[in-house]
């Protein structure tokens, strides 16, 4: 068991006992779900949407190459710098680099969930920069020094009391419990920030290759902020953001905001073509963007579970999975939580440490079947489970199931099996629930059931007779 | 016609009644029953762990004894899932892809034989109480069963169905997943269990024995007023 | 080797192989539907099934209204010019508007000279700190969005990046026949309006701004404005 692993069972088994816990995020994604299926039932033919997603990111990902040769060459012929990242090092290195020969200070982010997955803020810091992050959500976490709950809703496992307090614990504000007075207090400290911060460094939710432009997808409008005012704007991305055509955004605009908070649209949904065009009044003077690959390609040679790259990043699977929804997202120990945290992160972070992830499963398909774009979720935990036990065989456990099978395939030993067990069920109330028991891992919450007493195999000798 | 039952281990074991269920149905509208008793299971817990290899000698010999089944009923929803959809992926780059295709096309969960293949949905059953499905995951899913219980149900004589909150939600099983990760599975049978008594129903009813198995199992344990029942005991009723 | 040639050295190592077309796996009554990509067939279907919108302006009108209804956005139907000079005369008065920030427009020009408020413009440089001081920005748009009930926005028409977001109070003057029906038509307007010479930044503005990071609780004017007024005249 890596340590990852063992992290994870410990904070699993904690936070299943944490009913307030539990009951505070399926409140929350009740919520979700009521107007998710409000906005859902508007389409037409949500099912067809969904395949043509599906299928419009299989062409981008299947010709990558193409595609974000095109993208990169249109952004740069508008005076846009586009850099390139083989790994999480190369990436905070490049942008250390601008943010030195920008002699920066300070630093406005809008959520960038690549910059969670490379520790950016941290490398930052350490440099001696002043990093803020803008969206409200990111902020509250940012301030009580914590990762992000949830790649959507980062703050959803907090109460209004707990945000109340931390601000004055951290701002000196007064106690409220009026969620709009909460996001005033901190609307209020991120406007001056906006306008005095160096640089903004944004994430990019999709990139458009016929035109050479990002797109971002927000609610707040501190994205629009950072990409405003500062006088230089960096994004990070991955590279398997990049889609075919601007028209593409007319299916996936409201798709993600249908999948992953229940929306027809979010707020704001806007297309950055580039630093500012010579006739425009305002906007940065330098625009980078820094494509990352950070173990990508790795998936993408994977071409069973390359459509694991098709992910929009919702997080529609995190808001059905009932495991997520009885651990939250914390527990995952991972920067994507979730069904599509489990099936990237051993390949972005190695199979041997996080295959533990792929088990944490009831492979319910409920993730499958929410995917805007179709992704099989479930199945790759399944083959993921196939390719872990290939690699990295629990000898005893491999030996067990060679066992059975042998068993199985053996109907006169099997048929020991029934007396036996009628005997062991016996003596089984001895040892019940007792570090002895060989059945503790489901007696220690549940009953077994008891072996009958003609078993259908018997019943049917018997009528044959 | 002549129908190949497949019963699942923890049918044989410890819920025959099911099985015996099913035979008295399927009897009773004068077909003939064939039962393979050297089969005793269909591998997937081996497979749904990750050990492939392991599970070819058994799906072998399953797919060997089907051969010749005219049409293959299967009482429950997870093996139904495993014969039809996953012997398919489990044997796809090998010798035996055509024969696990082909038996694919044979196979049916037992309520959607009855509704879909025999189109037959009254079964002049009688059960006067208030009852809640439980959707088995593989069977909702895998093999998209979700209208033919109901439909089913909806013939039962002074049977009220009330559908739960969470009837879609994964009970919490998952198999091996119940044992691995104990702790998780109960808190996901807690919510379906809440659920449930939410709905008033004296029932759960579920055509997977596996599901009824752990929702039963922590009822028991919470002491909460719940029983679980099988879909064919249900249809078999008088 | 840059990182560049790296990366694309490595995908085009991965793609040798291909991948299953999606929804090839299985439809859900498991049968596996047999599927060839054509991306131009595929996108001529999408407005069929995004929600439907009607065909006559009135339709389109009326579900934009619905729309901003939903969205917490005051919108307004006005009959010309004056009327909307009137319009905007009696939101300064309620409002207390004491500066107004804009850019130069056909709407725009007539709607500062009715208000004969101090203001300032975004045309060419200004400062920050004094658009950050305004009560309110006005400003025109690309296209009114009757599907999502959206402002299309551009730093070409709508005076830069920063007016449309940075005051409390974003004012839209549309005119009746920037009305379009839905986000395909809206990217086809884009596109011929361009060519490909497009503005640095495109934004669909939909509703004021909002958060729901408390408790999934709606709150609006997070950090932008908190509130949109949309006037078609």
């Amino acid at each position: 068991m890596s340590a990852a692993s063992q992290q994870f069972k410990h904070d699993a088994e904690r936070l299943t006992h944490d009913l307030r816990h539990r009951l505070l995020i399926q409140t929350a994604l009740k919520k979700y779900e009521v107007a998710r299926d409000s906005k859902k039932s508007r389409y037409q033919d949500w099912q067809s949407a969904r395949q043509t997603a599906a299928e419009i990111k299989w062409d981008a990902v299947n010709h990558l190459d193409t595609y974000l040769e095109e993208f990169a060459s249109k952004l740069e012929a508008r005076g846009a710098h586009v850099h390139w990242a083989s790994t999480s090092e190369q990436a905070r290195q490049i942008i250390l680099g601008i943010v030195r020969e920008k002699n920066a200070r300070s630093i406005i982010k809008s959520k960038v969930m690549t910059g969670e997955e490379i520790h950016l803020n941290e490398a930052l810091e350490k440099a001696g920069l002043t990093v803020v992050e803008s969206d409200f959500g990111e902020y509250i976490v940012q301030l009580r020094r914590e990762a992000p709950y949830h790649f959507v809703f980062p703050a959803m496992h907090l109460v209004r009391g707990e945000i109340s307090e931390l601000f004055e614990e951290k701002l000196g504000s007064k106690p409220t419990n009026d969620p709009e007075e909460l996001m005033m207090i901190a609307r209020g400290i991120l406007r001056n920030k906006y306008i005095t911060a160096d640089i903004g460094i944004t994430g990019a939710n999709f990139a458009i290759a016929e035109t050479g432009m990002i797109s971002i997808t927000e609610n707040e409008g501190n994205a629009r902020l950072t990409c405003a005012l500062p006088k230089v704007h960096i994004a990070l991305m991955g590279i398997e953001k990049v889609l075919p055509k601007l028209e593409d955004l007319a299916l996936f605009m409201p798709m993600l905001a249908t999948a992953g908070a229940g929306q027809a649209l979010t707020g704001y949904n806007s297309l950055y073509a580039g630093p500012r065009q010579p006739g425009e009044p305002d906007g940065p003077d330098e625009f980078h963007l820094v494509l990352l690959d950070n173990q990508r390609t790795h998936l993408l040679a994977d071409a069973e579970q390359r459509d694991a790259l098709h992910c929009i990043r919702c997080g529609a699977c995190l808001n059905v999975c009932p495991i997520f929804k009885n651990i939250g997202g914390h527990a995952y120990g991972t920067t994507y939580q979730g069904p599509i945290g489990s099936v990237i992160t051993p390949h972005f972070r190695g199979l041997q440490d996080w295959k533990h992830l792929s088990g944490a499963s009831s492979l319910c398909g409920a993730c499958t079947e929410a995917c805007p774009v179709k992704i099989d979720l479930h199945h790759h935990l399944l083959q993921s489970r196939r390719n872990a036990m290939a690699r990295y065989p629990v000898w005893w456990e491999r030996l067990a199931f060679k066992g059975f099978a042998f068993l199985v395939n053996h109907p006169v030993l099997a048929g020991l099996a029934p007396p036996l067990a009628r005997v062991a069920q016996r003596f089984h109330p001895l040892i019940k629930r007792t570090p002895l028991d060989p059945a503790r891992p489901w007696t220690r919450s549940r009953e077994l059931p008891q072996v009958a007493k003609q078993t259908f195999k018997e019943f049917w000798r018997s009528r044959k007779r | 016609m002549k129908i190949t039952l497949f019963i699942p281990c923890f049918v044989d074991m410890c819920y025959p009644h099911v099985g015996v269920s099913i035979v008295q149905i399927l009897e009773r509208l004068g077909h003939e029953i064939d039962y393979p008793e050297e089969l005793a299971c269909c591998g997937q817990p081996a497979f749904n762990s990750g050990y492939w290899n392991e599970t070819r000698p058994i799906a072998e010999r399953v797919l060997k004894r089907l051969k010749d089944a005219e049409v293959v009923v299967i009482a429950s929803g997870s093996c139904g899932a495993m014969l039809k959809k996953f012997y398919p992926e489990l044997f796809a780059t090998t010798a035996h892809a055509g024969a696990a295709n082909e038996l694919a096309a044979r196979c049916y969960e037992f309520s959607d034989f009855l509704v879909t293949r025999l189109g037959v949905t009254d079964l002049g059953a009688h059960f006067p109480h208030r009852v809640t499905f439980h959707d088995g995951c593989h069977g909702l899913r895998e093999l998209g069963n979700k209208k033919q219980p109901r439909e089913l149900l909806a013939k039962v004589r002074g049977l009220d169905l009330v559908e739960m909150s969470e009837a879609e939600t994964c009970c919490g099983f998952g198999g091996m997943f119940s044992t691995k990760f104990p702790m998780i599975s109960t808190a996901m049978g807690e919510v379906k269990c809440t659920s449930a008594l939410e709905t008033g129903a004296e029932y759960v009813v579920s055509n997977d024995a596996s599901c009824n198995m752990h929702i039963q199992g922590l009822a028991d344990r919470q002491r909460l007023s719940l029983r679980t029942i099988h879909l064919a005991e249900v249809l078999n009723s008088r | 080797m840059s990182e560049r040639e790296n990366i694309f050295g490595r995908i085009r190592e991965a793609l040798r192989v291909q991948a299953p077309i999606p929804g090839a796996h299985a439809a859900s009554n498991g049968t596996p539907k047999a599927h060839t990509v054509s991306e131009a067939e595929a996108a001529k279907h999408i407005p069929e099934w995004l929600p439907p919108v009607g065909e006559t302006f009135e339709q389109r009108v009326e579900l934009f209204r619905a729309n901003a209804l939903d969205l917490k956005a005051e919108f307004h139907l006005l009959n010309g010019p004056s009327e909307m000079e009137d319009h905007l005369r009696g939101l300064a008065a309620t409002e207390g508007w004491r500066k107004v920030a804009t850019h130069s427009g056909e709407l725009t020009d007539r709607a500062c000279a009715a208000l004969g408020l101090p203001l300032i413009t975004t045309d060419a440089n200004y400062d920050v700190r004094e658009l950050e001081s305004c009560d309110v920005g006005i400003s025109q748009c690309e296209a009114l969005i009757a599907q999502t009930g959206s402002v299309l926005v551009s730093s070409r028409s709508s005076g830069g990046r920063a007016l449309s977001i940075l005051p409390p109070h974003h004012l839209v003057l549309a005119r009746r026949d920037q009305l379009v029906p839905d986000l395909p038509t809206a990217f086809a307007l884009l596109k011929s309006k361009y060519q490909s010479d497009y503005p640095s930044l495109i934004s669909f503005i939909t509703g004021p701004s909002r958060t729901g990071d408390i408790e999934r609780i709606l709150v609006l004017g997070a950090h932008g404005p908190k509130k949109l007024t949309i006037l078609s005249i």
